[in-house]
């Protein structure tokens, strides 16, 4: 059934479908509205969760963990700052391989104090080891909640459903609600291979030497060995996902490209390239820019992280030029998505140039017609315009 | 690379216009000072002025008698609230304001 | 940039409904056959009492761009007050639609080369036995009967749903009455 609703009581009514089972956050704009759903949610007893009140991020994050530690559906949201405060429990949570699934609306990070979107909240927090999964528009936010327990529980591994705070999150579209029927049979119920039990006692991530040991099983391994094997699952939960995403294509008939998002790319010359809503923007753009005959496309990366290199380099290689827009960047270096293209076409016999506009932070509006010049610039001198990242609107 | 002021590096804002535009308007209820039971006014000399360390948004002038700024006062009513002599009332935004007050 | 997007923009004051109006203008406008419908508040802090402004862009096919709209067809007034402090007609296209909730005959608005149509909705919510002030369920009255891109009686049942716990009946019956008290003038 297809309602009219925010993007973060899309994201809620996702948590709902998924059965969570525990619930700890602390309301930060642009998220306040996706916990204000779920403790109503529990409230009305819609949904049979805990929900548990804390003080900060740090402890929202703390409790899930205990309470993935514990072999239960932990949810939690957190936008900006809130997200940095939360930090080093991210790395915990992934180094404890915690199916924990967290929803972040986008915000700028202060100073200076902002409540609007940009992506340097979770793009600065790429290297936890957390699956980073971005949504642009209210159908995609709640289909990827319900796709990111169903990952989660799979790998062993945190995901992230990122999407764009204030554009997304408070913004009204239609989309449609999945069955509950049908979610429940995609999703099965969470059985942790190990978790904490009275009856069966153990000790989870305590101080690991750094070589490995001998335990009751033979050998146990050491640091080293359980953060490589964090990342090689990492990287196989790149399949992992398209896996989960074809089945949910069957179920639900959406779905078909979880990792990228191509629109008009097959014959491009050039790609706009750009992560969230921004790839929606842009089709307009491409429209524009195909009626006076310039054979342009746009790619929006739905999976940051694992990175996938592979589908993004067939997708570019051999064209004349990849033009990377982002709302976050490397401070003192470039934006962090353009470096990862880059790098990834570096082994590519047919790389094409690649350009990059910084954009919209803390909200800046991000006019069509930015765009467009931008993209025209991009693609009348594509050899010329060099390595250095161009801002677009700046007025001072 | 051109140098830059210190201001221009950080946010920093002062009493006064700024991004909510004339936010007098946004005022229900305004104060009235009823400068009778004004301590400043009644002792004529620097003294109280509450209302002016209280006021949020730094709309009212520390001088005998104490001014409202009604550009951007947003009729909080935190002046009324903290003031000693009970000299402020808020009254009905549509009661026209009186000469001389 | 698009031309197949009918663009609406929603005046208000903080608090007023504004979104609440424009939120079941969307779902009527979804179930009369309008695929695309997005509905877009002003960003930020809320401020009750502030002029406020919501986006509200509808077509029959799928709508990617989240911006907020700069030139509009309608531009929907829901206080009288706002024409003072506001320009409300600011971009709006040639031969653009003003809905204004005012107390005044259509012939003392003046807007130059658009369509005006008034109602006064403050009184009409009383009448219909709302406290006075509340707007936002009359004015979409006004803007069925002038805009003409979605029916009355499509929107009644979705303005009790919408309102449920909050006088459905009475809301409804306000924009029932505001509907047939609109004013519609031409050029």
């Amino acid at each position: 059934m297809h309602i009219i609703e925010s993007g973060n009581a899309a994201a809620a009514t996702g948590v709902k479908l998924a059965r969570a089972q525990v619930i700890a956050a602390y309301p930060i704009t642009p998220q306040t509205p996706l916990t204000e759903k779920l403790s109503e949610f529990v409230e009305s007893k819609e949904l049979d969760a805990e929900y548990i009140l804390v003080e900060s991020e740090h402890s929202a994050m703390a409790v899930c963990i205990a309470a993935s530690t514990a072999g239960t559906r932990a949810f939690t949201a957190t936008s900006a700052n809130g997200l940095l405060y939360m930090s080093e429990q991210l790395h915990w949570a992934a180094g404890a391989r915690l199916p924990i699934v967290m929803c972040v609306p986008n915000r700028g990070i202060g100073a200076p104090w902002t409540v609007w979107n940009d992506q340097q909240d979770t793009i600065s927090q790429r290297d936890v080891g957390w699956i980073q999964i971005y949504a642009n528009d209210h159908q995609q936010i709640i289909d990827s909640v319900i796709k990111a327990f169903r990952l989660a529980q799979t790998v062993s591994i945190p995901v992230m459903v990122c999407y764009d705070g204030y554009l997304l999150s408070h913004t009204y579209m239609p989309f449609d609600q999945p069955d509950q029927s049908k979610v429940d049979s995609f999703l099965p119920a969470f059985v942790p291979a190990h978790f904490l039990d009275p009856e069966n006692p153990g000790n989870f991530n305590a101080i690991t030497l750094p070589d490995v040991r001998p335990n009751s099983d033979g050998i146990a391994p050491g640091y080293i060995e359980i953060r490589s094997n964090l990342h090689e699952d990492l990287r196989a939960a790149l399949d992992t996902y398209i896996d989960i995403d074809k089945e949910f294509e069957k179920e639900f008939g959406r779905g078909g490209n979880p990792l990228v998002e191509e629109y008009e790319c097959d014959d491009a010359d050039f790609v706009a390239v750009c992560i969230g809503s921004l790839s929606y923007q842009l089709r307009d753009v491409i429209d524009i820019m195909r009626n006076d005959g310039v054979k342009i496309g746009v790619m929006g990366v739905q999976m940051y992280r694992p990175f996938p290199d592979k589908v993004i380099v067939d997708a570019l290689s051999g064209k004349k030029c990849a033009i990377v827009f982002e709302k976050a960047l490397s401070y003192g270096n470039q934006g962090a998505l353009y470096g990862d293209i880059k790098s990834a076409l570096y082994n590519s016999d047919k790389r094409p140039f690649v350009h990059n506009y910084l954009l919209g932070l803390g909200g800046r509006e991000i006019k069509t017609q930015q765009l467009l010049d931008a993209l025209t610039e991009s693609c009348t001198s594509p050899e010329t315009i060099g390595d250095t990242p161009r801002w677009i609107g700046l007025k001072l | 690379m051109k140098t830059r002021e210190f201001a221009d590096k950080i946010s920093r804002s002062e009493p006064g216009p700024g991004d909510g535009g004339n936010t007098g308007s946004w005022r229900v209820l305004r104060p009235v000072i009823n400068l009778e039971a004004c301590i400043p006014v009644k002792l004529n000399k620097k003294a109280c002025f509450n209302c002016w360390l209280y006021c949020p948004d730094c709309v009212v002038s520390k001088t005998i008698p104490p001014v409202i700024n009604f550009d951007y006062c947003k009729g909080c009513g935190i002046c009324a609230e903290e003031c000693p002599a009970g000299a402020i009332s808020m009254v009905d935004e549509s009661t026209p304001i009186e000469e001389g007050k | 940039m698009r031309k197949d997007i009918i663009e609406v923009r929603w005046h208000g004051r903080g608090g007023q409904g504004a979104i609440t109006a424009a939120k079941i203008v969307a779902n009527a406008a979804f179930v009369s056959g309008y695929k695309g419908v997005v509905m877009a508040p002003t960003f930020g802090t809320e401020r009750r009492g502030a002029p406020v402004s919501t986006s509200l862009k509808i077509s029959k096919k799928k709508i990617y761009d989240l911006s907020p709209i700069t030139t509009p067809d309608i531009v929907v007034v829901l206080d009288h007050s706002l024409l003072e402090e506001v320009n409300v007609i600011d971009g709006l296209k040639e031969n653009g639609l003003v809905i204004l909730n005012g107390y005044k005959p259509l012939s003392e608005y003046k807007f130059e080369g658009m369509r005006v149509a008034v109602s006064d909705v403050t009184t009409h919510g009383v009448t219909a036995g709302l406290p006075p002030g509340v707007v936002n369920s009359g004015i979409i009255g006004a803007f069925a009967k002038a805009s003409g891109l979605v029916d009355i009686a499509i929107l009644i049942p979705i303005i009790e749903k919408e309102f449920i716990g909050k006088k459905p009946e009475k809301n409804a019956r306000a924009a029932q009455i505001v509907h047939d008290n609109t004013v519609v003038g031409g050029i």
